[in-house]
């Protein structure tokens, strides 16, 4: 055996249940691919995020909730260990509304989410109350308010990436870079990872792919149901900083540049649209007009790695024990998770008891007719 | 600093520009980057670092000659021909929004 476990893939939710095992004082070998590969956690929009998470899905919304309660214990610990400096911040955040409409929708929303959260942290603020919180920020004529969660943050998700291998590899794990896998091969004793450098065997294995992840585990007969969606973004330059709040597709970086995202579309090329950039730039400037003075840099597109019902899947194999599956939208809202709960539950055989709402059992229900 | 190679003894400039306030020669043909090449102290400040910089590729693709042209910040100076009586001034961090 080389390892205990082997992750394939080491973005950030391979890396942050790598690190999560390697914690538990496991031997963590993480294959991950090349550096063109797609990957979900270098477009990522950079929210830890609570508010309008799991709206329908109890278990999911209380899964993001813990998590963000969790993530500055969990930064703490990562960045103390490695020396490295992570943008973090947790001042709550915002979902801007545009119109008597959207304000009453949203607060529709919230009700229906306070029936199964513990805390009751997520209110409307009406336009004045906006102004009082954000002195700096004119709002354009058309904001009503927004919903404002104390509960939500924003993270550097490039820096977050980094520090999670770094962190593997400081907690005694390896990282194996432009390592794809090709394979994987139950046995009597374990499993035969089949990647571009070399073949690996251990007791354990957690494919943690992204999309990637249905062509490793399918052909085993282990079905991970995923679809994908592309989302664009768009960044302006670096700015003083006025944005005390991160939003729903408009934050200000610690940086001091300006993120606005995201679209939602069924596109499978890597390609970016005037259209969207079009779209994402006229709801930031209908919030704050004043971005129309502001030069974009950079517009860049990125895939979702969608569940069909949105929630993440955290799965055994029934015919290969000691085989695992994790895909989620919210990678870097539910690192904490990951680390701290997820992989812990993997090593010790209880996904099925503690985690059970997120098994990919849950697709095979039967139709009805 | 630099001098301009049309700057001849006895004879004026094209026009005058306002560097920081100002007055400051300038002639027809040039930009605002090359202007603030002349002029001591007129450099912007790295919004990343911010150590002083002054314009360095003259072809709009180092971004060091960034400065505030007629209240427009982010301006990238050697892009953009000098016209009379144009306000110039430094950039020294990030650009501010305005409310």
């Amino acid at each position: 055996m080389d390892a205990d476990v082997i992750v394939v893939g080491g973005a950030v939710v391979g890396a942050a249940l790598a690190y999560g095992c390697a914690k538990q004082g496991q031997e963590v070998i993480v294959l991950d691919g090349h550096d063109q590969d797609m990957r979900a956690a270098r477009a990522n929009f950079g929210l830890v995020w609570v508010q309008g998470k799991g709206s329908n899905a109890p278990a999911y919304h209380q899964l993001s909730r813990q998590s963000a309660d969790l993530w500055p214990g969990f930064l703490r610990e990562l960045t103390e260990t490695i020396g490295m400096q992570v943008d973090y911040s947790r001042p709550g955040g915002m979902i801007y509304c545009l119109s008597e409409a959207e304000y009453e929708t949203r607060e529709a929303l919230n009700k229906r989410t306070h029936n199964y959260v513990p805390r009751n942290d997520t209110r409307m603020v009406d336009r004045r109350e906006l102004e009082r919180m954000m002195p700096a920020v004119g709002f354009g004529p058309e904001v009503v308010g927004a919903s404002y969660c104390e509960a939500d943050g924003h993270v550097n998700p490039l820096q977050l990436l980094a520090a999670l291998q770094r962190g593997i590899v400081a907690a005694g794990g390896k990282m194996l870079f432009r390592n794809t896998v090709e394979s994987i091969e139950p046995g009597p004793r374990g499993f035969t990872v089949k990647a571009a450098l070399g073949t690996y065997a251990a007791p354990r294995v957690v494919v943690a792919a992204g999309l990637a992840t249905p062509a490793l585990t399918d052909p085993i007969g282990f079905k991970i149901p995923l679809r994908s969606e592309r989302g664009q973004l768009l960044v302006t330059e670096r700015l003083q900083p006025f944005l005390p709040y991160p939003g729903s597709g408009l934050r200000q970086t610690a940086d001091g540049t300006v993120m606005i995202g995201a679209t939602k579309e069924d596109a499978t090329d890597r390609g970016v649209t005037v259209a969207s950039a079009t779209t994402l730039a006229l709801r930031a400037t209908r919030i704050i007009p004043a971005l129309a003075s502001a030069q974009l840099v950079r517009q860049w597109s990125g895939f979702r790695v969608m569940p069909p019902d949105g929630c993440p899947i955290y799965a055994e194999s029934a015919a290969h024990p000691g085989l695992f599956a994790a895909a989620c939208h919210s990678g870097v809202t539910l690192a904490a998770v990951h680390a701290a709960i997820v992989a812990p539950a993997m090593l010790e055989g209880r996904l099925s008891t503690d985690l059970a709402a997120f098994s990919n059992g849950r697709f095979d229900v039967q139709k009805c007719a | 600093m630099f001098k301009s190679v049309r700057e001849q003894l006895g004879k004026r400039s094209d026009m005058i520009v306002l560097v920081n306030g100002v007055e400051t020669p300038a002639w027809d043909g040039e930009t605002v980057a090359s202007v603030l090449l002349r002029v001591p102290g007129a450099g912007r400040r790295s919004p990343v670092s911010g150590t002083p910089r002054l314009p360095y590729c003259q072809m709009g693709v180092c971004f060091e000659c960034l400065a505030i042209v007629d209240g427009i910040a982010s301006t990238q100076g050697c892009l953009v021909p000098v016209r009379p009586g144009m306000r110039i001034e430094s950039q020294r961090g990030p650009r501010e929004i305005s409310r």
